[in-house]
């Protein structure tokens, strides 16, 4: 029979901690959908997606009803467009970006990605019509999220692209000005980005995954802090010990409703992404776990070191909980989705620079920060290239989620479990000489392991 | 399988009655029950049986829930899964 004090203890995990599964993603094939004909891709796109994802949104609801937590999210990843687009021209992979807007409106999603382009070594055709094309897909659908993979550590770092990609998100605020830039919070610049991330706007059916996966997202900072607040006054191991110990229980309620969904859907199971991701409800943050550590606001000296061991506490308890464990398994830092983030922004404890240092022991990067409107495309691509850099040397992912809008000290609202941000100063020095010299960093040695 | 019924609310009168007859309307079997009292608020934890059912789980779930608000009471039915899981290895 069960104990009644664990029984006590999920029930409050739940109603009063803010747990949830973030998302269940389905990663949907789209290879066989090729056309040379722009209108029969997009018709055959749009079948497979409605077809494979029918049953989606429903057997969500279903598993949350069954087991009492709630499903955040319910989303479809799609193949990178670019690799379908070779024959398209950008209008033509605007059109297509409608049609997955069309689907996910139809089948209920809250998101689908894979508006994506993968340019860590150069540029085919069909990645420059999909990266030409994301400005205007972005203004002009809701629920279409984009990403451009422009480093590895195996390929280096394709510098026109960081250069292109400082342009298009300039581009992508201008037409988008007036809601508060929104199309730049649905695109992400990444370094190694991974194929089977359940998480958006980075989320994209990889080269080597199966038909149809599901892949599943948990959350929980509100848990893990809660947590360490119970736990009192106690040495930063035993802190570390209970990270381990939440995360695992947190991990194991995303396996079981990763397994469930797989059996109910007849799709295989891909993976857990075991990440802490915060949203805008108070309670459900990130900061306030490295606050409940002991810090005074999250920004202060010793930030880095307090979010390393949570990240390194997260994954050692989770991995044992779920049989696949992948995506981008970390604690995520974005700014404005994060209430102890987006306070500790307002009273100036957490600048573009300690942010920076942040993502080098965490999972993903610098993620839903405004800075101001009138950014220039090469201080945009400057603070790309500084992050993506820090990826491809330490061989794990990190991605760039600017928003330029509004002038420092304001607030910028994007809505939902987007959340809204102050605006945040850049440096006013430009390195426009720098990015215009293009070409490729080359790849590191870390590269060569064979 | 079991589900587990838990009750949160004000202390009333007749709160494990009502419970209870909804768990028989639907078949499921009562087997275990604990209940305390603190500060007026009354928590219950209830396992059923629910094997038998003569509705759909999610019909019971949907049922319970609305039972509680009818009454100011907070009442969730889990799948019993969801504790094997987390506390369990």
């Amino acid at each position: 029979m069960f104990d009644t004090k664990d029984i006590i203890e999920t029930i409050s995990m739940i109603r009063e901690e803010c747990l949830d599964i973030r998302t269940i993603t389905m990663g949907i094939s789209l290879y066989d959908c090729q056309s040379e004909d722009p209108a029969r891709l997009c018709s055959r796109i749009y079948d497979r997606i409605m077809s494979r994802a029918e049953n989606l949104v429903k057997t969500g609801e279903d598993i949350e009803k069954k087991y009492g937590i709630p499903i955040i999210n319910k989303r479809v990843s799609v193949t990178p467009i670019a690799l379908m687009a070779g024959g398209l021209s950008a209008d033509d992979a605007v059109k297509v970006a409608k049609t997955l807007d069309r689907a996910a409106h139809e089948l209920g999603i809250n998101f689908i990605g894979g508006f994506s382009a993968l340019v860590q070594k150069g540029f085919t055709n069909g990645s420059k019509a999909v990266i030409d094309a994301i400005p205007q897909a972005l203004a002009e659908t809701e629920r279409v999220c984009s990403s451009v993979n422009v480093a590895s550590t195996k390929a280096g770092i394709n510098m026109d692209a960081v250069a292109l990609m400082g342009r298009v998100i300039r581009r992508t605020a201008d037409i988008t000005a007036e809601r508060d830039a929104i199309g730049c919070a649905k695109l992400v610049v990444f370094a190694n980005v991974p194929e089977d991330n359940p998480f958006m706007a980075g989320a994209f059916h990889g080269i080597g995954e199966p038909e149809t996966v599901i892949n599943v997202g948990v959350s929980g900072p509100g848990v893990v802090a809660s947590a360490i607040r119970r736990k009192g006054d106690c040495n930063l191991t035993e802190v570390a010990e209970t990270i381990k110990r939440t995360a695992f229980k947190i991990t194991r309620v995303g396996q079981l409703v990763a397994k469930e969904a797989s059996e109910r859907l007849g799709v295989p199971f891909g993976i857990v992404d075991l990440s802490l991701a915060p949203t805008p409800a108070v309670g459900d943050s990130v900061a306030y776990i490295l606050e409940s550590m002991g810090l005074e606001k999250c920004g202060c000296h010793g930030t880095t070191a307090a979010l390393a061991m949570l990240n390194d506490a997260v994954k050692k308890g989770g991995v044992m909980a779920s049989s696949h464990v992948g995506g981008l398994s970390g604690a995520f830092i974005p700014v404005s989705e994060d209430a102890g983030m987006i306070e500790a922004a307002r009273c100036g404890a957490l600048s573009l620079e300690k942010l920076e240092a942040m993502t080098a022991v965490c999972s993903v990067g610098l993620d839903m920060i405004a800075i101001p409107g009138d950014t220039p495309a090469e201080v945009i691509s400057g603070i790309i290239a500084d992050e993506i850099s820090i990826g491809v040397v330490n061989t794990k992912t990190t991605a760039v989620r600017l928003i330029p809008a509004g002038k420092v000290g304001d607030m910028v609202s994007f809505g939902g479990l987007l959340g809204e941000a102050p605006v945040i100063p850049v440096s006013k020095y430009s390195p426009a000489g720098f990015i215009g010299r293009g070409g490729r960093i080359p790849a590191p040695l870390q590269s060569l392991k064979n | 399988m079991k589900a587990v019924v838990s009750v949160i609310g004000r202390d009333s009168v007749g709160i494990i009655a009502k419970v209870s007859a909804g768990c028989a309307d639907f078949g499921a079997n009562i087997l275990d029950i604990s209940q305390t009292v603190l500060d007026e608020y009354f928590t219950m934890i209830m396992i059923v049986d629910i094997e038998k059912l003569n509705r759909p789980f999610n019909e019971f779930v949907d049922y319970m829930s609305a039972r509680g608000k009818a009454d100011d009471l907070d009442i969730h039915v889990m799948h019993e899964d969801i504790f094997n899981s987390m506390h369990r290895i």
